[in-house]
């Protein structure tokens, strides 16, 4: 009970700091005009196909939820990958510069409420974010007649992934004072576990398995195609713990450093 | 109420803290005195549970700060070296959240929070911004911070560091009001903060201490005389300081006579003499009747700075001394 006020504590004043600066709307702001134009131009190009179909009296069905929807949960990557590093990389790091930090460890709260306040502080900010793609969704609700429930599926997909990656970014924000490094290597470590999986298109060797396996696209693929496999929600929330764990032994061993 | 034994950090490769224990009382106020990079923010960062000491025993109201830092950090309010703000939150807020991360809540908090800020005197910067504020009100309000859940225990890094004068006399006079209920541990660099605010000192050095006494024994076991400045002048100009110093030795209780500097009026003069005897009269009367002016007569009183000096430089060349010390370091 405690334990959850001193999370709820921590996480206030994260989303308060997002939000009393510029940080959280100029995230906001890219994410919805890259998510628009994403949506503006898979839609034209959907409608371009179907007048086209219709010309040619091909009888292909045409699926918003195959042909919208998913293409476009899957390039939400692209925007995560950008953005993520950036919501991250000061949760530590501006403390350890600030010397906050030294007002958080005096106090008498745990390393790990902090470390999931921080965290729930940067997730709760990507569920802003992907309520905005859902203003764009509407659209289609009011235009078609998309299934909703790949659609929660895929988001709750995209929100896992971000999650995952949050944790990790939390744990590189730990290792150091300069926000902008620990956002340079947040983002090459998402970039590498996204594409981790290219090693398995032409190797079949052990070692090409476990590497595309650690690769997060290709836990997207079930979500994406509107299932929750069970398998691919573990790896989301084992690699979320993973970070928050690493994060938990770095502010450790900080303290034994110092 | 703090007791620490044989404390002692180690980083990479040096001895940061090598070996220190000393005790405070309930109450008290302590003064951690040493020069930059003595090893005082270390120590006090040890007992706050930020550092873990590599070897030895700390422990705060009974708590040890290894075994329970959550009863410890309950009952320490603690103002680092650089006052601990969040630049985009403005005073209330940041004393709000701080309060909260203390465990308070309601009216409790914003009661608290309002005596904090009539004590460290930050009612009138309450709604600007901690990023805009001056180093004093920055320092204050980390002050405010630190005593805002009414802890058994401050510790205070350099509470006046970067304050100005008036600001300085206003929080010490603040930390003295706080003793009593509290207990203080401040560190300093100044002597005189040590000798106005505090009780008892602790002298450390290179990562020892070099003495703990109160502020009066360490001053009294300075030296075992008491020396006097005497300046000596003459009208015409033309002084024969051999003359007078051979002149000053001649009186009554005297031992030691000292030319220490030539000035527009005259030439000074330390003299030394037995305690307890009462030179001044003799003194200013042979130096009236040979026919020479006295210009000033005045107690060199042997100020903290002297021991200090003493105490950090000649650790080894004094041993007589500081027998606590070294009953501290055995």
């Amino acid at each position: 009970m405690n334990a959850m006020k001193n999370i709820w504590v921590i996480c206030q004043k994260e989303l308060r700091s997002y939000f009393v600066s510029p940080i959280a709307y100029i995230l906001l702001i890219i994410y919805a005009v890259i998510f628009g134009f994403f949506f503006w131009n898979m839609v034209g190009a959907f409608i371009y196909y179907s007048m086209e179909s219709q010309m040619r009296g091909d009888m292909y069905p045409m699926n918003v939820n195959d042909q919208i929807v998913r293409q476009l949960f899957g390039n939400i990557n692209v925007i995560n990958l950008l953005l993520i590093p950036l919501m991250s990389m000061r949760l530590f790091a501006e403390e350890k510069r600030n010397g906050t930090i030294e007002l958080l460890a005096t106090s008498p709260i745990s390393d790990g409420e902090v470390i999931l306040g921080k965290w729930l502080a940067s997730v709760l900010l990507y569920i802003a974010m992907l309520l905005i793609t859902g203003l764009n969704f509407l659209f289609l609700f009011k235009y078609g007649n998309p299934d909703w429930k790949p659609m929660a599926i895929a988001c709750l997909g995209v929100l896992l992934q971000a999650a995952a990656l949050l944790a990790i970014g939390t744990f590189i924000s730990t290792l150091t004072k300069n926000q902008i490094i620990a956002g340079a290597i947040t983002f090459a470590v998402c970039l590498l576990i996204f594409v981790l999986g290219w090693v398995g298109s032409y190797d079949y060797s052990t070692w090409a398995r476990v590497l595309t396996y650690m690769s997060t696209t290709t836990h997207m693929e079930s979500f994406l195609k509107g299932v929750i496999d069970t398998k691919d929600a573990i790896y989301y929330v084992s690699a979320i713990f993973l970070g928050l764990f690493l994060t938990a032994r770095s502010l450790e061993s900080l303290r034994w450093r110092a | 109420m703090i007791k620490v034994s044989e404390l002692t950090k180690r980083y990479a490769r040096t001895k940061a803290v090598d070996n220190i224990s000393f005790e405070v009382e309930k109450g008290q106020i302590v003064g951690f005195l040493g020069p930059n990079g003595a090893g005082k923010t270390t120590t006090m960062r040890m007992l706050t549970c930020f550092l873990p000491p590599t070897s030895g025993t700390a422990s705060v109201a009974g708590f040890d700060v290894l075994e329970q830092p959550m009863e410890v950090k309950r009952r320490i309010g603690y103002l680092p070296e650089m006052p601990p703000l969040y630049q985009e939150m403005r005073t209330t807020e940041y004393l709000m959240f701080v309060g909260k991360l203390k465990g308070l809540s309601g009216t409790d908090l914003k009661q608290r929070i309002e005596t904090a800020c009539q004590r460290c005197a930050i009612t009138d910067v309450k709604e600007k911004l901690l990023g805009k504020l001056s180093k004093g009100y920055r320092q204050r309000v980390g002050l405010a911070q630190a005593i805002l859940h009414n802890p058994e225990v401050l510790i205070l890094d350099e509470p006046t560091a970067g304050l100005d004068p008036k600001q300085i006399n206003e929080t010490r006079d603040l930390i003295k009001s706080l003793a009593g209920d509290h207990t203080i541990i401040l560190s300093t660099h100044i002597l005189s903060e040590v000798e106005q605010t505090c009780e008892q000192v602790i002298i450390i050095n290179k990562g020892k201490v070099v003495a703990t006494d109160s502020v009066r024994n360490l001053r009294a076991r300075g030296r075992g005389a008491e020396s006097m400045l005497v300046e000596v002048g003459s009208r015409d100009g033309s002084l024969d300081t051999a003359a007078v110093r051979e002149r000053l030795e001649k009186v009554a209780g005297v031992n030691r006579v000292t030319f220490k500097e030539k000035r527009q009026n005259g030439s000074a003069f330390e003299v030394e003499s037995r305690k307890g005897s009462f030179t001044r009269g003799d003194l200013s009367r042979a130096v009236v009747q040979a026919g020479w002016d006295l210009n000033e007569m005045r107690p060199a009183s042997v100020s903290l700075e002297e021991i200090f000096l003493q105490l950090t430089q000649e650790q080894s060349a004094l041993p007589a001394e500081k027998p606590k010390a070294k009953e501290a370091a055995q």
